[in-house]
C-alpha cells in the first residue's frame, strides 16, 4: 500500500510537469491549429534561463524566497518574450500558407533550439552562451522539504509543482471563459477571418496566446530543474513528446483535458514502470493512450466537430 | 495503360544502371582503402596520434580528462626526443559521446589525417563503433578505459588491431561483487541498469553472476534509458524489496540524479557501480546524496607508490587538478602505444601492433600492463568510497 502511494506521489509529480507543458501545446492548437513542435524546446530555454538568472544572483550559496521569485518572474519573461519571437517570425508570415508549411516550420524551429544550443559558447560573453551539449547542474532555487506521511516520501516541490500546475490552469479556465482577451482567444479560434472581421486584433490575440504557453513551459522547465538538477539542451525533446500526447490524450484545444492528460500519462508511467518491466517504460505507456484513442479519437474532453467542407 | 510500358522499361533500365554504378563505387573504395596502409610508414614530419574523445556531452568529463592524460604523455616523449627522431602531434577530435560521432571521427582521422595511431574512446558503445574502422584501415586503435569485452573482439575472433589498457567488465563486475559479499557482507542487493549502454548492461550482468555465485541475492533487477530525468518508479520499486545496497553500473550524470532521488524517498543504503562514476561532475550534481557510495576504478590518487605520486604531481603542476581515473588511463594509452611505436621496427600499422600485442610488464600509472592474448590489459582494480565530495582509496582487488 505504502509503495502504491509513493507511485502516486511521483506519478503526480511527473504528471504535474507532463500538463504544464501540455497547456501550451493546447492552447496554441486550440487558436492556430497548429502544433507548435518547438514548445518542448521553449521549456528547454526556460530551464537554461532559470540557470543563467540563478547563477548571476548567487541563488545556489544563499536560496532566498525573494530570489526564487526573481527567477522565476525573469524566466517566464524571457520565455514568453522567445515565444512572441518564434511566432512573429517564424509561424506569422507562414499563417495563410498550407497547414504543413506552419508544421514542418516548428520542427526547424525546434531544430534550431536544440542545435544551435549545444554550438560552443561565444567569446567576450559575461555568460557562457550557447551553453553546449555538457549538461549543467542547476542550483537549487529554493530549500528541498521532505515530508514522511506514513511512510511515504513528499516533498515542497511536488506539492508546489501540483499547487503551481492546478492554480494555472484554474487562471487559464478563467483567462479564456472570463475575460474579453479570452472570448477573443475563442472568437479567433472558431473563426480567424470573421474574428478580423469584428475588429478583434488577430495578431494580437495569437501572439499573446504564445506568450502565455510559453510561460507556463518556462514554470514547468524550473519546477523540473528545481528537483532534478541536470540540464541540457536535449532535455525538451522527450517531456515535450509527451507532453503533445498528453494534450492529444485528453482533446487538444481543451484546457482541463491537457491537465487530465498530463497527469494520466505520469501515472501510467510511473505504475508501468513501478509494477511491470522498467525498460518497457514508455512503450506501455504510449500504447495504452493509442488504445483510449483508438476508442475515443476526440480525446478524453475533446469535441468532435463536423469539418466545414 | 498502354503509355506506362515504355516508361517502366525505361526505369527498369535505369535501376539497372544504378546498381552497376554502385557496384562499381564499392569497388573503388575497397582498393583506396587498401592503398591507405602505408601512412607514415616513412618521411621525417611528426609522428601524428589521433585522439577520439567526447569533449563534450553528457560524459564530457571522460574525453577532458583523458585527453589531457594523453597530451601530457605525448609532451613528456617529445621532451625526451621523440619516436624514432621524430617528434610526436596529438589530434583530438570531439565525438559529443556519440557512438555515430566517434565512427565519423574515428574514418576522419585514419582516412584524412593518416593518423599512425588512434586513441580512444572512453565509453565502450563509442569504442565498439571506432573497432571496425580501426581493423579496416588497418591502423592500431588503443582504446583508453573502454571495458566491455566485445570491444577488442569481432565474434570469437580478436580484432588484430584493437588494444586496451584496462581490465574489463567480467573483472569489474566481479571486484565489486566480491567487495560487496565479503568486505561489506551485504546479502541482498538490488540492480539499476541503464538499457541504452552496452557498458552498464555488461557489468550488470557479470555483477550478478559473481553475487550470485558467492551466495547472495538479486533482489531486484530494474532498468532505465540515459538521460531520463525521473527515476522515482524505479527507486520506489526497489525500495520496496529492501535491500542493502543497490548497483547501478551507469556514468556519473544518470547515477547522480539516481543517487539524489534515492535520498529524496529515503533510502538510505549505499549504491554502488563502476569506473563510468569518476567524474567531478558526480559530487557537483550529487551533493550529499553520493556520500558513503562505492565503485570500482583504474587507479587512486592517493596510492602511495611513486611511480603514481609522481604522475599526479606533473599532472597537477600542468592542469592545476588532482587527474581522475580516466585522465591516467589517457596518459597510459599514450604511453603504451609510444613504446610500441619505439618498439616496432617501423611505423606501419602492422609492425606497431605487433609490439603492441607484445607488451610485457609495461609500469603504468594505474599498475602493470600485460596486453593478453585478447588484447586485455591484465592489472587490479581499487575500489573508492566517496566521502565530502571527493572519492577515497579502500582496497585493491587483484585479478
Amino acid at each position: 500500500m505504502t509503495q502504491f502511494l509513493q507511485h502516486l506521489v511521483n506519478g503526480l509529480s511527473l504528471g504535474t510537469i507532463y500538463a504544464l507543458i501540455a497547456l501550451g501545446y493546447t492552447m496554441v492548437y486550440g487558436v492556430l491549429k497548429l502544433i507548435n513542435f518547438a514548445h518542448g524546446d521553449v521549456y528547454m530555454v526556460g530551464a537554461y534561463s532559470g540557470f543563467y538568472l540563478a547563477n548571476a544572483l548567487g541563488v545556489e550559496k544563499e536560496p532566498t524566497l525573494v530570489k526564487a521569485g526573481i527567477v522565476f518572474v525573469g524566466s517566464m519573461a524571457i520565455c514568453g518574450a522567445l515565444g512572441y519571437v518564434i511566432e512573429r517570425f517564424a509561424y506569422r508570415p507562414l499563417r495563410h500558407r498550407a497547414r504543413l508549411t506552419a508544421l514542418i516550420t516548428a520542427i526547424g524551429v525546434s531544430f534550431l533550439l536544440e542545435y544551435g544550443f549545444q554550438l560552443p559558447s561565444w567569446p567576450g560573453l559575461p555568460i557562457p552562451f550557447p551553453p553546449g551539449p555538457t549538461p549543467r547542474f542547476f542550483p537549487t532555487p529554493f530549500a528541498r522539504v521532505e515530508w514522511n506521511v506514513l511512510g511515504v516520501s513528499l516533498s515542497n516541490y511536488d506539492v508546489i509543482s501540483l499547487l503551481v500546475a492546478v492554480a494555472f490552469m484554474v487562471a487559464l479556465q478563467l483567462i479564456v471563459y472570463r475575460t474579453r482577451f479570452g472570448t477573443a482567444m475563442r472568437a479567433v479560434s472558431f473563426d480567424p477571418q470573421v474574428a478580423g472581421l469584428m475588429g478583434i486584433p488577430v495578431n494580437r490575440i495569437i501572439s499573446g496566446t504564445f506568450v502565455l504557453g510559453s510561460m507556463l513551459a518556462a514554470v514547468a522547465a524550473l519546477l523540473v530543474a528545481g528537483s532534478r538538477p541536470r540540464i541540457d539542451p536535449l532535455m525538451g525533446l522527450m517531456p515535450g513528446l509527451k507532453a503533445f500526447v498528453a494534450a492529444v490524450f485528453g482533446g487538444i484545444g481543451n484546457v482541463p483535458g491537457a491537465m487530465v492528460g498530463g497527469l494520466a500519462l505520469g501515472l501510467a508511467e510511473e505504475y508501468v514502470a513501478g509494477y511491470t518491466v522498467s525498460s518497457y517504460r514508455d512503450a506501455i505507456a504510449f500504447a495504452m493512450l493509442i488504445l483510449v484513442l483508438l476508442v475515443k479519437p476526440e480525446g478524453l474532453f475533446g469535441r468532435s466537430r463536423a469539418e466545414k467542407v | 495503360m498502354r503509355t506506362s510500358t515504355p516508361f517502366a522499361v525505361l526505369a527498369l533500365a535505369l535501376a539497372a544502371l544504378g546498381c552497376q554504378k554502385k557496384q562499381g563505387a564499392e569497388g573503388g573504395e575497397a582498393a583506396a582503402s587498401a592503398a591507405l596502409t602505408p601512412n607514415a610508414g616513412s618521411g621525417t614530419g611528426k609522428i601524428l596520434i589521433g585522439h577520439v574523445a567526447s569533449l563534450t556531452g553528457d560524459k564530457a568529463t571522460f574525453g577532458q580528462s583523458t585527453d589531457r592524460g594523453v597530451r601530457l604523455a605525448v609532451t613528456e616523449a617529445n621532451a625526451a626526443g621523440g619516436v624514432k627522431g621524430r617528434q610526436l602531434e596529438v589530434k583530438t577530435l570531439d565525438n559529443q559521446g556519440k557512438a555515430e560521432e566517434s565512427a565519423i571521427a574515428a574514418t576522419r582521422l585514419v582516412s584524412q589525417d593518416r593518423v599512425t595511431v588512434l586513441l580512444g574512446e572512453v565509453a565502450s558503445t563509442n569504442s565498439l563503433a571506432m573497432a571496425p574502422i580501426a581493423d579496416r584501415y588497418q591502423v592500431p586503435m588503443v582504446s583508453p578505459s573502454s571495458t566491455n569485452p566485445k570491444v577488442t573482439k569481432d565474434g570469437a575472433r580478436t580484432r588484430p588491431y584493437v588494444f586496451r589498457v584496462c581490465f574489463i567488465d567480467p573483472f569489474q563486475g566481479t571486484v565489486m561483487a566480491k567487495f560487496a559479499r565479503e568486505t561489506l557482507k551485504l546479502d541482498k542487493v538490488a540492480v539499476l541498469r541503464d538499457v541504452g549502454s552496452d557498458y552498464s548492461m555488461g557489468l550488470a550482468d557479470y555483477f550478478i553472476e559473481k553475487f550470485k555465485a558467492l551466495g547472495g541475492t538479486i533482489v531486484d533487477d530494474q532498468s532505465f534509458k540515459a538521460g531520463d530525468p525521473d527515476f522515482k518508479a524505479q527507486l520506489t520499486a526497489i525500495k520496496n524489496r529492501s535491500p542493502q545496497a543497490v548497483y547501478v553500473p551507469a556514468y556519473y550524470g544518470d547515477v547522480a540524479l539516481i543517487a539524489r532521488q534515492a535520498r529524496e524517498l529515503g533510502m538510505k543504503q549505499p549504491l554502488m557501480g563502476g569506473d563510468g562514476w569518476d567524474s567531478a561532475k558526480l559530487f557537483e550534481i550529487g551533493g550529499k546524496a553520493v556520500d558513503g557510495c562505492y565503485f570500482s576504478n583504474h587507479y587512486s590518487h592517493e596510492d602511495p607508490e611513486p611511480r603514481i605520486q609522481s604522475f599526479v604531481k606533473k599532472y597537477a603542476q600542468t592542469y592545476g587538478e588532482v587527474p581522475d581515473g580516466l585522465a591516467a588511463q589517457g596518459y597510459d594509452a599514450a604511453k603504451v602505444a609510444i613504446a610500441a611505436m619505439k618498439a616496432a621496427k617501423d611505423l606501419s600499422g602492422a609492425a606497431i601492433k605487433d609490439a603492441l600485442a607484445a607488451t610485457k610488464d609495461y609500469p603504468g600509472v594505474t599498475g602493470v600492463i600485460t596486453i593478453d592474448s585478447d588484447h586485455n590489459a591484465v592489472k587490479p582494480a581499487v575500489v573508492l568510497e566517496v566521502k565530502n565530495g571527493a572519492a577515497h582509496f579502500v582496497a585493491t582487488v587483484k585479478p
